[in-house]
């Protein structure tokens, strides 16, 4: 994957934009738990990318987000930590076979899969309830919110994985 | 001078993070500070139209539940035209009213922005001043009131929602004729608060609130809420009242606006009157 098939990824930015702001964010499961499910974008951008437009275009994905849910600047805030943050995760879940781009993150091993999703996620969604919950909420409002989505938004994105992933070998 | 460019090119991934975290910060902040000015924002024609055109979507999904809202309307609006003799009936009709002008203007209108979980909640309706809409026009949907308009623009208004803790609403009971104040803690959407109801009042749980003619902002008699909680301060002589609105805050689409044409002549007479008295 030496080149960034940009066409596909801009699909895909499309897409992952418009079912979370069109479907995603009406879920409300038990009332309160949404799945943020924008950070398969951010998760599957080709590792050997280049890393300032993944930093832009997650920016601009979080602040479609932010339109369609009308929450400021929230998804921005948080998306482009997470496309910030990528490198270093992605050295943490993968090791040695990340630094010698040997791997495929849908493909990889479902443990180092894993770890790298949840890790993503729990971090993104900490930061997006901390900064949602700004105006006074509580701090255990905040740890709720971030495990239950957090659960929610990880079994997505490795359901997607592993639903789209062959087709898009 | 190389030096410095070097190390804008080493660190430029991480210059771009903060730039657009410190933008996307200074946005959520002026979200949460200044409600109003933003939300004027966003009452101007592109995030109007961009409302817009998410509802033309999402308006889809439930098409089947919002008509089932409007054929029950229906419904109860005939019940009242085939009773019309019987005055006791009369919820959006004020019919024992002595004025013998048509006095009540009302506007149709799509919901097209809704929120409900904050604490200060607003909702964007599809008509703006070129309809007619003003402010202080009452706001209400097929099951009861929604709140008050309180900024225009000419395409799109913006609503203060009964879930709004800076909501203030007349309320009175149907039976008693008590009035008190309608407000909003922030908590639960399905629980608002009525205030300054005296211990001698005569209710009781399961009581409907409707609108009180008194304030120029809704006609008398529209459906408000019943009443689910009940409890007696030891240390006033006030009732606390929970009231359960009638009106689905999270699932409104189609909504009417409603305004007395008489609201200017009141106004004016009331100010002269205070005037007068001073």
């Amino acid at each position: 994957m030496a080149q960034t098939n940009w066409l596909r990824e801009l699909g895909r930015f499309v897409t992952v934009l418009l079912v979370q702001g069109l479907l995603l964010n009406h879920v409300r499961l038990f009332g309160y738990i949404n799945p943020y499910f924008y950070l398969y974008f951010v998760l599957l951008y080709p590792l050997t990318g280049n890393r300032t437009i993944l930093i832009a275009l997650s920016f601009f994905l979080g602040l479609g987000i932010d339109m369609f849910s009308d929450t400021g600047g929230v998804h921005a805030a948080a998306a482009v930590f997470a496309a910030w943050i990528r490198p270093l995760l992605l050295k943490f879940s993968f090791g040695v076979s990340y630094q010698y781009n040997t791997i495929k993150v849908p493909s990889a091993p479902l443990q180092q899969q894993f770890i790298y999703v949840v890790s993503m996620v729990i971090l993104h969604h900490f930061l997006l309830f901390s900064l949602e919950a700004f105006s006074g909420r509580h701090w255990a409002l905040i740890l709720t919110n971030t495990l239950a989505s957090g659960i929610f938004t990880t079994g997505l994105i490795i359901g997607a994985f592993h639903l789209f992933s062959t087709s898009n070998k | 001078m190389q030096q410095i460019i070097d190390f804008f090119i080493r660190n430029k991934n991480f210059l771009l993070f903060a730039l657009l975290f410190i933008i996307a910060l200074q946005r959520t902040k002026s979200a949460h500070n200044y409600h109003q000015t933003r939300y004027l924002g966003s009452t101007h024609i592109v995030g109007g139209s961009f409302f817009q055109w998410k509802a033309s979507i999402t308006d889809y999904f439930d098409l089947a539940y919002q008509n089932e809202v409007l054929a029950r309307e229906n419904k109860n609006l005939r019940t009242q035209l085939l009773n019309s003799k019987d005055t006791t009936t009369t919820v959006l009709v004020p019919s024992t009213d002595t004025l013998n002008f048509d006095h009540i203007r009302v506007q149709t209108a799509k919901v097209i922005n809704n929120n409900f979980h904050k604490t200060k909640n607003q909702l964007t309706l599809n008509r703006g001043r070129l309809s007619g809409m003003e402010i202080d026009m009452g706001v209400v949907s097929p099951q009861g009131v929604v709140g008050i308009v309180t900024h225009v623009s000419d395409h799109y208004a913006l609503v203060q929602s009964i879930l709004n803790t800076q909501s203030k609403i007349v309320a009175k009971f149907q039976k008693s004729q008590h009035f008190g104040t309608l407000t909003w803690d922030g908590f639960d959407p399905t629980a608002l608060q009525l205030l300054e109801i005296p211990k001698i009042a005569p209710i009781a749980v399961g009581d409907t609130l409707v609108t009180d003619g008194k304030s120029t902002i809704f006609p008398e008699g529209l459906p408000i809420g019943v009443v689910v909680g009940l409890v007696q301060e030891p240390s006033n002589d006030y009732y606390n009242i929970t009231v359960a609105p009638f009106t689905d805050m999270t699932s409104v689409k189609q909504v009417y606006a409603v305004w007395r044409r008489d609201a200017n002549e009141i106004l004016t007479l009331e100010q002269q009157g205070e005037n007068g008295t001073n």
